[in-house]
């Protein structure tokens, strides 16, 4: 690996002043990232408290074992870009690599079945609005629950569009030796962002597919 | 590993393996019967690997008290806009 | 003698820039631009209530004017005003640092603020919005035919500029204090910035998502807030306020810390529990976040949320009245000078302490009954945005112009329009706390004809106070051509940005200063 290290940008005195604006910035940033889907979470509360029967019901309609394996993608995606900086403080660039071409991959995977749910569940009226099947939405609360499951898990999928193009970009500077064992700030803050959007679904996962399965 | 800031692989998986079994965990517990108590009991071991993803994976461990602060502050806040807000209409 | 205003004259070096400083003066340029923009949408206003009848335009127009006003006003004006402009330029500078820690995200800020305001002009030329600056529901999502998208969209991208300047400060102070610059030796204006920062950070994410969510329900058609769907029109509310009320202290703490700094300069005395001082800009900001059902009292949300609402809005009131105590106690004892940044924090403080003090009338849940949705919640807020935050705004331009243009204004000149902004302010928006009282409600282009007098006292107000914001603009703009060149230190004030020359060289500091001293070290005597 290369022996790269940050370039100092004039505003800064030292490369570790330089390393601790950098992530405090990022913390701040995935604080506001928290507060942007915490108002989805607030609407949630809102309606699951006003609609406890309305979303039981709707839960019991999504798919827990598709759930439980984009779960498992997810939270693996997590441990292999762990081991993706850990390669990298190693100097180990090939594994740090490949590495972060399978985090990647596992977001994709996340998303192809994702996508496969949304299409299982337009097929069987399950978006809101007038196809909306009718026997549930006969039911207070149902068509709420599913309008928070496509915009909460939406807008979930676009953070993870977004993670696996950053993903795909720092995969190809590693590749190219942008860092090293003492430069390695950008993969750092990247990491930070995905598992952060890992954690959005830790919450949303039970939030929406284990609401009442008894 | 000459790297003393660098974790075992060990580490990692053992964490890895904790989600995991958290995952199963939340997974059968929903088809256990416990009233309001499931919901607490979902939030709780979301909590619980929230904690390990951060101080382990996102190596809050390590870092000192400010970064700490950041990272709870915007989870703080959100009970801070939540609990009111659920309290109107629960309360209404 | 070279200073950043003379290292590159091209525009481009201007549009590209990442100094803080020439950030500051391309926002302040933006924003002086939507102040008369939002003025403008005033001046109609007022000329409309001059007289009981609704005849200078329709009620639709009417409804997007002060729709506008609020609009403009709030996010495009109060909001960025003293963090983008002041902040920028001086963050850095107070605390020993050569620039922000993220200097092209700042010039990124400035952009997406651009960017917000084209959305919002958009909207204006298309035809306007309508729903008033708060996008109530379900008229904004069901019923309305005016371009609330457009509007969205534009307050949306703005809030990323408001994000982004938070997060810029926040990281700074934390890294780049010179050394020996502790926590407890910053300015409070730092301590202000820093705490609108946070306040900044944690809210707007809020309204942008709510926002998101209108657009939603009015592209799609599916609601969260629609009735019919279950939805419930107090959540958009809850939502809303989450973020609206924080805002109002975005917009009031950035004073506060101006104010601050001027008092102790022109009374030369330090500032009177500094300490103190401190603790409450934290407790404001936080705080602040804990209050928003004051906004709804009446709105249908549960009677005990009214109640808590009510009491922790009394509670907000404590510390803004330590900082009132304090700024008072400074001046008790002190040698105090009347130039034009000290009239103007002056006026903040009589005006803010009257808006603050009929704040608590509208805490009082059982007195807001009466007086919500009447002028006076409109003078209200008034005293507090404009006698307030904009008269500290206009004291900080008048305080830093010698450092951020090396030159110096007309002081005589400046005086006799603060004085004039002072009188024209209280005759705008005093008796409309009288109307408020009598019962004429807000946001209607007509009114009962027992009513007049008050609104032609409110109008003529107005008039002076236009001519007021004018003459700044003529006189300070002389003073860029025709200024007296101005020293390092013109009033003799203490803190770093007067050690440094007027106007500021690039990177401000030749190298970091070593700081040891407190700050407002100002002696009565020695002067």
């Amino acid at each position: 690996m290369s022996t790269a290290s940050a370039r100092l940008h004039e505003q800064f005195d030292t490369s570790r002043q330089q390393l601790k604006a950098s992530k405090l910035g990022m913390w701040t940033f995935l604080a506001t990232e928290v507060l942007l889907f915490g108002a989805l979470f607030c609407v949630y509360s809102y309606y699951r408290f006003a609609f406890p029967q309305g979303f039981a019901l709707g839960s019991k309609h999504t798919d827990v074992v598709l759930g439980t394996i984009e779960t498992a993608v997810l939270l693996t995606s997590s441990l292999t870009m762990a081991l993706a900086i850990r390669a990298i403080r190693l100097a180990q660039r090939r594994a740090a690599v490949m590495l972060l071409l399978i985090t990647a991959a596992f977001g994709l995977s996340f998303l192809g079945i994702h996508a496969g749910e949304y299409v299982h569940e337009w097929r069987e009226h399950l978006f809101p609005g007038h196809r909306f099947n009718d026997s549930l939405r006969a039911v207070n609360g149902t068509e709420m629950f599913f309008t928070l499951y496509y915009v909460m898990t939406g807008l979930h999928a676009l953070h993870v569009t977004i993670g696996f193009c950053v993903l795909l970009v720092l995969a190809v500077l590693t590749w190219r030796g942008r860092y090293s064992p003492t430069y390695f700030t950008p993969v750092e803050l990247g990491g930070l962002y995905w598992h952060l959007v890992d954690i959005v679904w830790i919450f949303l996962f039970p939030l929406f597919y284990l609401v009442s399965r008894t | 590993m000459s790297n003393p800031s660098v974790r075992t692989l060990r580490l990692y998986l053992l964490v890895w393996l904790a989600l995991m079994m958290l995952v199963a965990l939340t997974v059968a517990s929903a088809y256990v019967k416990l009233g309001s108590f499931n919901l607490v009991a979902s939030l709780l071991i979301s909590a619980a690997k929230t904690a390990l993803v951060m101080t382990l994976y996102m190596e809050l461990r390590r870092e000192h008290g400010t970064v700490i602060v950041f990272a709870i502050t915007g989870f703080c806040w959100l009970a801070l806009m939540i609990a009111p807000t659920v309290a109107d209409i629960a309360t209404r | 003698m070279s200073s950043y205003l003379s290292d590159g004259v091209t525009l481009r070096s201007w549009l590209v820039t990442s100094d803080h400083k020439r950030i500051a003066i391309l926002f302040s340029i933006a924003i002086t631009a939507f102040f008369f923009v939002g003025g403008l949408a005033a001046t109609l206003i007022r000329i409309e209530l001059a007289t009981p009848q609704g005849d200078v335009v329709s009620a639709d127009t009417y409804n997007k004017l002060f729709t506008l006003h609020g609009i403009v006003m709030v996010w495009f004006f109060l909001i960025p005003s003293i963090p983008t402009t002041l902040g920028n330029f001086l963050l850095p500078i107070m605390i020993g640092a050569r620039d922000l820690a993220f200097p092209r995200l700042n010039l990124a800020s400035f952009y997406i603020y651009v960017a917000g305001g084209i959305f919002t002009v958009a909207c204006v030329i298309a035809g306007g919005v309508d729903t008033g600056w708060t996008f109530y529901t379900p008229y904004s999502t069901m019923f309305s035919n005016s371009y609330v998208l457009l509007a969205a969209a534009g307050v949306f991208v703005v809030g990323f500029s408001s994000i982004f300047t938070g997060l810029n400060f926040i990281v700074t102070v934390h890294t780049m204090r010179a050394p020996g610059m502790k926590w407890f030796r910053l300015p409070l204006f730092v301590w202000a910035i820093y705490s609108t920062s946070i306040v900044m950070v944690l809210a707007t994410p809020v309204l942008a998502m709510v926002l998101v969510l209108i657009a939603i329900e009015r592209i799609a058609g599916i609601g969260f807030f629609d009735p019919a769907l279950g939805g419930d029109p107090i959540l958009f509310q809850h939502l809303f306020w989450f973020y609206s009320h924080p805002a109002v202290y975005i917009m009031v703490l950035p004073a506060m810390g101006v104010v601050s700094e001027i008092i102790t300069c022109f009374a030369r005395k330090k500032i009177f529990g500094y300490t103190f001082m401190v603790y409450a800009i934290a407790a404001i900001g936080v705080i602040g976040f804990l209050v928003w059902g004051h906004h709804m009292f009446v709105s249908g949300q549960s009677m005990y949320s009214g109640l808590v609402f009510s009491l922790l809005s009394f509670l907000v009131a404590v510390p803004s009245a330590i900082k009132v105590f304090n700024w008072t106690a400074t001046l008790y004892k002190g040698s105090i000078s009347f130039e034009a940044p000290m009239i103007y924090a002056l006026g903040f403080v009589g005006l803010f302490l009257i808006g603050g003090l009929t704040g608590l009338f509208l805490a009082a849940a059982a007195v807001d009954v009466h007086l919500t949705q009447t002028y006076f919640v409109v003078a209200h807020f008034h005293y507090i945005m404009v006698g307030g935050a904009v008269m500290a705004y206009l004291g900080g331009i008048h305080y830093w112009w010698p450092k951020i243009t090396g030159r110096l204004y007309h002081e005589r000149i400046a005086q006799i329009a603060a004085a004039l902004m002072f009188f024209g302010f209280n005759l705008t928006f005093f008796p409309q706390f009288v109307l408020g009282y009598l019962g004429m409600p807000r946001r209607y282009h007509e009114y009962a004809d027992r009513f007049q007098m008050l609104n032609v006292l409110s109008s003529s107000g107005a008039v002076i106070l236009a001519l007021a914001y004018v003459a700044p603009l003529l006189y300070l703009t002389w003073s860029l051509f025709r200024g007296e060149r101005a020293p390092a230190d013109p009033w003799k004030a203490k803190g770093l940005e007067w050690t440094i020359a007027s106007p500021p060289p690039t990177h401000n500091f030749a190298q970091p200063p070593l700081v040891s001293g407190k700050p407002y070290d100002y002696s009565p005597e020695a002067q």
